[in-house]
């Protein structure tokens, strides 16, 4: 018998294409990083900062309509060193993937942490944005390239946990 | 048996394209609009359910992103179904009669748009034999109505009238994405999709979200003087092998009809999950509804949400029942190639 | 409130490619054992409730519809759930759901995932416009919440290899488990490739094609047969994106698991209750689960771990079966966790049997730690 009569399974491919669209509070946000500011949204009850917004504030469970400027300075909350490449993604391992916490914001995101060694990455250490060069700016948190260490004292991440004030 | 209620009802403007919407965006709103109705919040809410289908957006977890619209501060008791939100509320409705819920809030939220519908429902099928072949829904649907129509079970008239009637019942649906009337002229001069199926007898690419309230027949009591009781509903699969079904015979509906003793209630309104314009009579047929005005929002051929469309049709029945003189209602809402999965809900507003 | 029991569970082996099945024989596999278990006939089954994660697993739309003749549904209500990780869990609550209710006598509940089918990691990480293009799958998620942890409790490494070998030792006791790992110790787990630090690669869940089904039937139609009795169950979801949010000791667990121990009279858990199959995909999640779930304080969960507390014949044993570390068809893996709480107190867990489980806990969680399902079942009613 050939190997390919052998073979117990038959690839078949499925290709879907989407074409995606942002929603309100995304578009609103994505044309600030378009220009290269963050600006985030708040809660009109908690007050609650939300970055990136996706346009609701579950604690309230109402629409966050308040924008709110941000600078794109903040904090690790947390982070992982990731040692397997991701699908599709030409970075090279190991890189930093951290929870990134905006001063202001009430919420973190993932984004990647370079300019220092893996292994000084501390959580509550202060970063701030490297953007991509102007003429690359998109609708993307991709113009900015990664997040860099700079030099401020730590912050204690329990401070930083949201309380309705 | 403890006996549920529907207390309210809403549905988004069904939209051709929600872009400018995202998932909390196109939810909030018509959850908000219940709440505000009712004067109560999701404190108020004992137990919520949503049903939506991933493949619809793209995306591995778009309820995930959907339940963002909900507080959930404290913490809420929350499922969902990978179904219509007919079936949503089937689980909420037995969450409230197993006594651990007296309300429930059920959601649905479907984005046709971002996709090719006819590649996502091919997928629906075996996925060894026949998606391979990549069958689209509008063919499927043709091989049933071609069967009706060969054992004379239905004419093309009435799938025409379907048409007709669908398109000048939309005047009474304010949410209605397709409202042009059309005449048997324009319905004759379209060309087949797949025949016997024309543009005209198949639903519109729709997007948009619904929402209901449930509660105990007790609890209901508090928010209305006539409460629009859930009195029978059932709902049952077929096979999923459209070879071995008899595509004229809806064995799911006929068990579901003994079940819930049907045939000795005099409907006053009727809304079928019909998608396509040969389930229309069909339907009327099988459910004795040749004397019971139906689908007077229009249905799914003037708005088709997909994974809310069962949910509008009982939606749509309490909302007949609601607002006119009238007692039986019966919705129905459906799921699967053909009519392959079927549920039945038999609504009575007390007097 | 109608009383209700597991008359049956039923399983497949768990293997990374079960290439000898279908989808449908698959989950037929797990269903035949669970009838045969409960020793019930086709006719007996009122409703079948399905679960499983995302459909973009297996690349098949709502597979309730291809899979109704597989699952023995044909001409009967079929229900399928979704709930992310947690669906194997929150699938037994709904199926429990329907024999409570008073709607049916009994059911049939069925999870299961194919992993195989396709590319899970894929299916997680597609590339989305707008967002940056940086996951890296459910450990790079799940890593910083692991850090954050060891971070605030000042818990030792060896911790996370403790586990990843307790519950492969466990698993070698279970013939269904997926790893089978003789001879694992911490130092060949501390050898193991860093994948997503703090996480090596042996303190990681497989990825698994498997199947779990049960047979649940309402106090009258129990007869003779096994049971495990249902005495508490619940769910409970919060927002992905909620500012104030705990990920480490998420509110919804405690609300959750505060929910059935209230239900099932169970006030020291740690007591109370004989045996616990978990969710713990990855090593650090007992430690942190033994603390959001309350059997011991904020801080003390890696000290229980590291006194055995854990261990199979420990105080408080986790996993007997070898827990998602070692067997993870993720759409089942909840529902396994149910099963096995069941089997315990059923007296049927065999090489992997906790003496004299009298009380035992099912858990799940998915999404981002945000939802959760739990049960407690019991060799009796009282």
């Amino acid at each position: 018998m050939s190997e390919e009569e052998k073979k117990d399974y038959a690839e078949s491919p499925i290709n879907l294409e989407y074409h995606y669209t942002a929603g309100s509070a995304t578009t609103r946000f994505l044309n600030q990083v378009k220009e290269g500011k963050i600006v985030g949204q708040s809660c009109p009850k908690c007050s609650a900062v939300y970055v990136p917004p996706r346009g609701s504030c579950p604690r309230c469970g109402v629409a966050t309509n308040i924008e709110v400027p941000l600078t794109d300075k903040g904090c690790i909350e947390s982070f992982t060193i990731v040692h397997i490449p991701i699908p599709g993604n030409p970075i090279v391992p190991p890189y930093v993937c951290a929870m990134i916490r905006l001063d202001g914001a009430n919420i973190s995101f993932l984004h990647l942490i370079q300019g220092i060694d893996v292994e000084e990455i501390r959580i509550g250490m202060r970063i701030q944005a490297v953007w991509k060069p102007k003429d690359e700016w998109t609708h993307s948190l991709e113009n900015i390239k990664w997040f860099t260490p700079i030099d401020e004292p730590d912050v204690d991440v329990a401070t930083l946990r949201f309380q309705e004030s | 048996m403890k006996k549920v209620a529907i207390v309210g009802y809403a549905q988004h403007p069904i939209l051709e394209n929600a872009g400018a919407l995202n998932e909390v965006e196109l939810i909030m709103p018509v959850v908000h609009q219940l709440f505000d109705e009712l004067g109560i919040s999701q404190n108020n809410i004992d137990f919520t359910c949503s049903g939506s289908c991933d493949y619809l957006q793209g995306a591995a977890f778009a309820f995930v992103e959907g339940l963002s619209a909900i507080q959930t501060n404290p913490p809420i008791k929350e499922s969902h179904v990978e179904m219509d939100a007919a079936w949503a509320m089937y689980e909420s409705m037995l969450k409230i009669q197993m006594g651990d819920a007296d309300t429930a809030l059920i959601y649905g939220f479907g984005k046709s748009s971002p996709g090719r519908l006819d590649s996502i429902i091919s997928l629906q099928m075996d996925p060894y034999y026949i998606s391979p072949l990549w069958p689209d829904r509008v063919s499927l649907a043709a091989i049933q109505a071609r069967v009706l129509l060969e054992k004379n079970i239905i004419a093309p008239e009435q799938m025409i009238s379907a048409v007709i009637e669908a398109r000048t019942n939309s005047k009474n649906n304010k949410n209605a994405l397709v409202t042009e009337l059309v005449d048997k002229e324009a319905y004759l001069a379209s060309e087949k999709i797949s025949s016997p199926l024309n543009e005209f007898d198949c639903p519109p690419i729709s997007d948009g979200s619904s929402a209901m309230i449930i509660a105990s027949e007790e609890k209901a009591n508090e928010f209305t003087d006539h409460p629009i009781i859930i009195e029978g509903i059932d709902h049952r699969i077929e096979s999923s092998n459209i070879g071995s079904r008899d595509l004229s015979k809806p064995s799911g509906i006929l068990a579901s009809i003994e079940q819930l003793k049907l045939e000795k209630i005099k409907f006053d309104v009727a809304e079928l999950h019909t998608q396509f314009s040969h389930e229309v009579p069909y339907l009327q047929s099988v459910l004795n509804l040749s004397d019971v005005p139906t689908n007077l929002s229009g249905g799914p051929l003037v708005g088709n949400v997909m994974m809310c469309a069962g949910l509008d049709a009982i939606g749509k029945t309490y909302e007949a029942l609601k607002s006119n003189d009238l007692t039986n209602g019966l919705a129905h809402a459906s799921s699967g190639p053909c009519l392959q999965h079927n549920m039945l809900v038999h609504l009575e507003k007390k007097s | 409130m109608i009383q209700a029991g597991v008359i049956g569970v039923g399983q497949t082996k768990y293997d990374a490619k079960r290439r000898d099945v279908s989808m449908g024989g698959l989950v037929r596999e797990a269903i035949d054992n669970a009838m045969l278990a409960a020793n019930v006939e086709w006719d007996a089954i009122d409703a079948v409730i399905l679960g499983k994660a995302p459909d973009m697993f297996e690349g098949v739309v709502m597979p309730e519809l291809c899979l109704a003749d597989a699952v023995g549904a044909v001409g009967k209500p079929v229900l399928r759930v979704h709930t992310a990780g947690s669906v194997g869990g929150s699938t037994g609550v709904i199926a429990a759901t329907h024999v409570c209710s008073g709607q049916f006598k009994t059911v049939l509940t069925v999870t299961f995932e194919k992993q195989s089918e396709s590319n899970a990691t894929w299916a997680l990480s597609p590339r989305y416009p707008y967002s940056p293009h940086i996951n890296a799958g459910a450990g790079g998620y799940f890593a910083p919440f692991i850090r954050e942890y060891i971070r605030r409790y000042d818990a030792p490494e060896h911790i996370g290899w403790k586990v990843a070998v307790k519950d492969r030792l466990n698993a070698l006791k279970n013939p269904l488990a997926h790893l089978h790992i003789p001879g694992i110790d911490e130092k060949m787990v501390s050898d193991t490739p860093m994948l997503w630090e703090p996480l090596r690669y042996l303190e990681s869940c497989p990825s698994s094609d498997g199947a779990c089904a049960m047979v649940i039937t309402s106090k009258d139609l129990v007869g003779s047969r096994d049971v495990a009795w249902i005495k508490g169950m619940a769910v409970r979801s919060e927002g992905t994106l909620s500012a104030g949010r705990d990920e480490v000791n998420p509110q919804a667990g405690i609300d959750c698991a505060k929910d059935i121990y209230d239900q099932a009279g169970i006030t020291n858990p740690y007591k109370e209750i004989d045996c616990a199959e978990i969710y713990v995909p990855f090593s650090w999640y007992e430690p942190m689960w033994l603390e959001n779930l309350g059997f011991c304080n904020l801080g003390e969960g890696w000290k229980l771990t590291d006194k055995d507390a854990t261990a199979i014949d420990g105080e408080m044993p986790f996993n007997m079966s070898g827990g998602v570390m070692s067997s993870n068809p993720i759409g089942a893996s909840g529902m396994i966790r149910f099963g096995e709480a069941a089997l315990q107190v059923m007296g049927k867990a065999n090489d992997h049997q906790v003496e004299d489980a009298k009380v035992a806990m099912g858990h799940a969680y998915g999404g981002a730690a945000q939802f959760f399902a739990m049960w407690i079942v019991s060799s009796s009613l009282d």
